[in-house]
C-alpha cells in the first residue's frame, strides 16, 4: 500500500526519522540537516533531490527555531544582511557545482566523500571534548557571552576598506565577512547543510561579535539563506516536498521534546554518544560509497543501520534519560509531600 | 489541483518555500496548543 507515492515503511521511516533528528537538533542545536542528506543518499535519491530536501528541512526547522526565540537575543542586522546577501551567492555557486558534477556523474560520490570528511571531523572534534571533560576536573575559565575571542581581534585589527561597523561597536572588512559568509554558503550549496555549525563560530571567531550577537545574528541570516536554498533547488524540482513534510512533521514535536530535555540532562552525559553517532554516520556513508562501487546491497543495510540507527539510539538515550530524571522527580515529590509545587 | 511534488521553475520553487513555511509555522503552533491541551487532560485521567 502506498501513500503519497511512499510506501507505509518509509513514511513511517521519515517521520520517526525527523522525530530523531528533531530531539537531536531541539538538545544540542545542531544535527538537523546533515544527518538528512546523506540518509536521502543512501535511501538512493539523487545528489540534487537529497541536497534540496535538505536544505528544505532546514528551512523549516529554522522557521519553527526563529519562532521558539522570537526574540533571537542581540542580532546586528547590518551584518545579517551582508551575511544573507554572501552566504546567497555562495549557495547558488554551490549548487551550479552540484549540476556540473550531476551531469559529469560525480556528484554522489562528491558529496558522500564531503560528508564522510565533515561528519568524522565533527564526530572526532565532540569525542576530544568529551575526553577533555572526562580528565578535566572543572576548573573552566569563565568566558564572558560579551568577550570577542583574541583571534577575532586580531582580524579587526587588518582594516582593509570598506569596513562595516558592528552593532557590538567593533568594525569588521567586508572582505572577511565576504570570504567567511561566501565560504560557509559554498558548502552549504554543495552538500545540502544548513551550516549553523559552521556560520555560528564563524562570525564568532572571523568576524568578532560578541557570542550571543554571533548566536542571534546566524539565526536571522540563516531562515533567509536556508529559504534562498529550497528556492534555488526548488526552480529544478529538486525538493521533495513530500519527504521534507514528513521530516518535519516528525522534528517540530522531537525539537520540543529534546528542547525541554536540556532542562532535565546534562549534555556532559550524552555528549560522547553525539561524537560517537557522527563518527558512526560518517563510516555509514564510507560503506555506502563502498557499496556502490562494488555493487553490493548487503553493505548498503548495513550503512544505513550504522546511519539511521546511531542516531535513534542517541536520540533514545536522550528520551531515556528525560524519563529517569522525570521518575526521579516524581520519587522525590511521593517522598518529600510537604514540598512546594 | 496542483502537484506539489512536481514544482518546478521559479514560480513552483516560490510555492515549495511558502508551503514549508506555513507548515512549519502551523506545527510550531499546533504542539504548542497540544502541550497547554494535553497535559491537564493526561492529569485528569490519571487522578480519576
Amino acid at each position: 500500500m502506498e501513500i503519497l507515492g511512499l510506501s507505509l515503511a518509509l513514511l513511517a521511516l521519515f517521520v520517526s526519522f525527523g522525530f530523531m533528528v528533531g530531539v537531536l537538533f531541539g538538545f544540542f542545536g545542531m544535527g538537523g540537516s546533515f544527518l538528512v542528506t546523506p540518509t536521502l543518499l543512501i535511501l538512493g535519491y539523487p545528489a540534487s533531490v537529497a541536497i534540496g530536501s535538505g536544505l528544505a528541512f532546514y528551512f523549516g526547522t529554522s522557521v519553527i527555531a526563529v519562532m521558539k526565540h522570537y526574540d533571537v537575543g542581540q542580532v546586528d542586522y547590518r551584518l545579517g544582511a551582508v551575511l544573507f546577501v554572501v552566504l546567497s551567492i555562495g549557495i547558488e555557486l554551490g549548487s551550479r557545482l552540484v549540476f556540473a558534477l550531476e551531469a559529469l556523474g560525480i556528484a554522489n560520490l562528491i558529496t558522500g566523500v564531503a560528508y564522510v570528511l565533515l561528519l568524522g571531523g565533527i564526530g572526532a572534534l565532540f569525542l576530544r571534548r568529551a575526553y577533555n571533560l572526562e580528565t578535566e576536573d572543572g576548573d573552566d575559565e569563565d568566558i564572558s557571552d560579551e568577550d570577542i575571542p583574541a583571534v577575532a581581534q586580531r582580524i579587526q585589527s587588518y582594516t582593509v576598506p570598506p569596513m562595516i561597523d558592528l552593532s557590538s561597536g567593533g568594525r569588521a572588512s567586508v572582505w572577511t565577512i565576504t570570504g567567511t559568509g561566501g565560504g560557509v554558503g559554498l558548502v552549504s550549496g554543495l552538500i545540502g547543510v544548513g551550516g549553523g555549525f559552521m556560520r555560528m563560530p564563524a562570525i564568532y571567531y572571523v568576524i568578532g561579535t560578541p557570542l550571543t550577537a554571533a548566536v542571534g545574528t546566524s539565526l536571522f541570516a540563516g531562515l533567509f539563506s536556508g529559504a534562498f536554498g529550497t528556492f534555488t533547488y526548488g526552480r529544478t524540482g529538486s525538493v521533495d516536498l513530500v519527504v521534507v513534510s514528513l521530516l518535519l512533521v516528525g522534528s517540530a514535536l522531537g525539537a520540543r521534546i529534546g528542547s525541554a530535555a536540556t532542562t532535565m540532562v546534562e549534555e556532559d552525559d550524552v555528549i560522547v554518544y553525539f561524537g560517537l553517532m557522527m563518527v558512526f554516520a560518517s563510516v555509514g556513508i564510507a560503506l555506502s560509497e563502498l557499496a556502490n562501487w562494488l555493487g553490493t546491497d548487503a553493505l548498503d543495510t548495513l550503512s544505513v543501520l550504522l546511519l539511521v540507527g546511531s542516531s535513534f539510539f542517541v536520540a533514545s538515550m536522550i528520551l531515556y534519560k528525560v524519563v529517569q530524571a522525570v521518575s526521579t522527580d516524581g520519587s522525590t515529590a511521593r517522598a518529600t509531600p510537604d514540598g512546594d509545587d | 489541483m496542483i502537484d506539489l511534488t512536481t514544482l518546478s521553475g521559479p514560480t513552483g520553487a516560490t510555492l515549495v518555500v511558502g508551503v514549508i513555511f506555513v507548515q512549519a509555522l502551523a506545527l510550531y503552533a499546533g504542539y504548542a496548543v497540544l502541550e497547554r491541551v494535553l497535559p491537564p487532560l493526561v492529569e485528569t485521567a490519571t487522578s480519576t
